[in-house]
């Protein structure tokens, strides 16, 4: 079952994740085949990319249409006037406030929870021996294979037995223990030289000593991973909260908007839109600026969702 | 917190004792310190994965209903489920999407990843573009693609009148046409991701086989099918086992985008088992069916681990 780790290393995705050295500008150097062969390769790079983010931009430049002008025909591709009301309305039409609040507060608490277990549980793993652990590190691993679809019932049922349905501690205790942390920092700390923590031994220190003071600071970078991760991930959850937060004050942004979308009866696709850009953007500033982190991550650990 | 354990931890070391009792001492603190710190996290996962995936199939053998009365019904369920036409449906409809996702995102995420393998210009700016699909929220895209999909002045369809096409699709009006469009709203939302992978794959194929290939007189697509993919299998094995794990599971776009519908025409195996727990509160029925898509993605990752194995040599 190991074989289904991720076989790529961290270092290969740190190159790739590096800017690549641009070509040889040198043109006189092409053959005529070669040149054609790049020019129909930027055609196709350039399709790809319009085709990927013409979903983004339609969906922009509706949030500042006015209301019967989303599905106009033939298409506008940009507004009549830049309707930037849609983005004060919407907070009164809606409970984005409440929305955006809780689904802070679940991904802010998972975040810490599930990077604090993660290391801790990673270290033992990776650093330490000890009669039990390769089975249980199989469990771990054999949970990859199994949709969370598949046990969502008896989970529920056991989180409702436990009185804990209907509150924001349902989506914290089932997001923030996932295995997913504890294969990622396990997979980074198997990077560090097993000479430093020997060493760190030899001088006395404990291994908590050991994991708070040597390999937390060395592992930042798997630690960046992990908590964008894990925030985007809970902000992202649909179906978590779907079955758990039946109440309207305990709902996240996704539910909000989603439900948001049912009760359109007056259809004010722009104001939808405008709540959707603005669900989008904490993730996509967050993907920007962490970008490496989230592509290193996504790849060395091979989960997400 | 962590240097109070440690003192702890110190305080509690052994007196000096005979070399045999000190090692047995030393490997059951050993053992003691590596289990404090999987336990954490190993007492959530074993409430909230463990615990659950065992009563799974406790569950799956009674009649669990809403009022968490459940009598020991043997194959019941089971059976119900061959006879059961809309458990058949949500089979078909998810080998269905299967089969057009898992061929579709490959080559389409291996086919970029070769391209942006060449060192071209932007591709720092394409990557980016490339992954942006796949951390933004199901819901965000579920919903811009419903409208840009729509029959009559969704922009799809009038860039499909525009460029002459008389009758487009009516993609989630249609039941022949829904299935194809949730194929490609999550196939451009996996691709980037996917190229990711094949892109640091490519990077482990060594330069010195193409040169030598290319020398020996073989064309683009000799040195693709013997040189690259061979050399790619790794990551070719672990690409194949993650899509077909999640197109199994496929649910939150669907029901977002179509519900199922229109009829049952995107059923998909996990609604089906949220239908039957969640909406009818049949909980023990629609365990059989989560033991159906446990057993569907255990079984294939097994087929295809022993399959990579046997390739192997």
């Amino acid at each position: 079952m190991t074989a289904i780790e991720s076989p790529i290393s961290r270092r290969q995705l740190e190159d790739v994740a590096e800017e690549q050295s641009p070509p040889p500008v040198d043109g006189k150097t092409l053959t005529p085949a070669r040149r054609v062969a790049r020019i129909v390769g930027y055609t196709v790079l350039v399709l790809a990319a319009v085709a990927l983010l013409m979903p983004f931009f339609w969906m922009v430049m509706s949030s500042l249409k006015s209301a019967n002008e989303v599905f106009s025909v033939p298409i506008k591709w940009f507004p009549e006037t830049f309707v930037w009301s849609n983005y004060v309305e919407i907070w009164t039409e809606s409970d984005m406030l409440t929305w955006i609040r809780n689904t802070l507060v679940l991904a802010v608490v998972v975040t810490f929870l599930q990077v604090l277990t993660g290391s801790f549980a990673a270290y033992g793993f990776a650093k330490m021996r000890f009669p039990g652990r390769d089975v249980l590190f199989l469990v771990y691993i054999g949970t990859i294979a199994v949709p969370w679809q598949s046990y969502m019932i008896p989970q529920f049922i056991l989180l409702s037995n436990l009185k804990v349905s209907n509150t924001l501690w349902a989506i914290i205790l089932i997001q923030a223990f996932g295995a997913f942390g504890v294969f990622l920092m396990k997979q980074y700390y198997e990077t560090i030289p097993e000479e430093l923590s020997e060493a760190a031994r030899l001088d006395g220190l404990s291994e908590y000593a050991i994991w708070r003071r040597i390999m937390l600071p060395l592992s930042i970078p798997a630690l960046a991973s992990l908590t964008l991760l894990t925030f985007v991930n809970t902000w992202n959850d649909y179906l978590g909260p779907l079955i758990y937060l039946r109440s309207p004050d305990l709902w996240t942004i996704q539910l909000g908007l989603k439900s948001f979308v049912s009760n359109l009866y007056d259809t004010n696709y722009a104001l939808l839109f405008a709540g959707l850009t603005i669900s989008v953007i904490p993730i996509a500033v967050i993907f920007l600026l962490g970008q490496r982190f989230f592509i290193e991550g996504i790849a060395t650990s091979g989960m997400k969702g | 917190m962590t240097s109070l354990v440690a003192d702890d931890v110190a305080a509690a070391s052994p007196p000096p004792a005979s070399p045999r009792r000190r090692r047995s001492r030393l490997r059951l603190r050993s053992t003691l310190i590596g289990w404090s710190f999987i336990l954490p996290n190993f007492l959530g996962f074993a409430l909230l994965t463990l615990v659950p995936v065992v009563t799974l199939f406790y569950m799956s053998f009674t009649n669990w209903n809403v009022f968490g009365k459940a009598d020991w019904i043997g194959l019941a369920n089971f059976q119900r489920l061959l006879g059961d036409g809309s458990f058949r449906i949500s089979v078909l409809n998810t080998l269905y999407y299967s089969v057009m996702h898992i061929p579709l995102t490959i080559v389409v995420s291996l086919g970029l990843a070769l391209l942006l393998n060449n060192k071209l210009r932007g591709i720092a700016f394409f990557r980016t573009a490339a992954f942006f699909p796949y951390i933004t929220s199901i819901v965000a895209i579920a919903v811009v693609w419903n409208l840009l999909f729509s029959p009559d002045y969704g922009p799809i369809n009038q860039i499909l009148r525009f460029i002459g096409f008389e009758n487009p699709p009516g993609w989630l009006t249609s039941s022949e046409w829904a299935m194809p469009a949730v194929v490609i709203v999550s196939t451009w939302r996996d691709m980037g991701y996917y190229m990711i992978l094949f892109l640091a794959g490519l990077q482990t194929v060594p330069r010195e086989l193409h040169e030598a290939a290319r020398v020996d007189g073989a064309n683009v697509f000799q040195r693709f099918f013997n040189v690259t993919l061979p050399c790619l299998r790794p990551t070719m094995f672990f690409v194949t086992v993650m899509l077909t794990i999640n197109s199994f599971k496929i649910f939150d776009l669907i029901l977002v985008m179509t519900n199922g519908g229109p009829g049952q025409s995107t059923l998909v195996l996990s609604q089906f088992i949220y239908k039957k727990g969640f909406e009818e509160s049949q909980f023990g029925y629609a365990s059989a069916a989560a033991v159906a898509l446990f057993l569907l993605c255990i079984v294939v990752t097994i087929v295809q681990f022993f399959w990579n194995k046997r390739r192997s040599y």
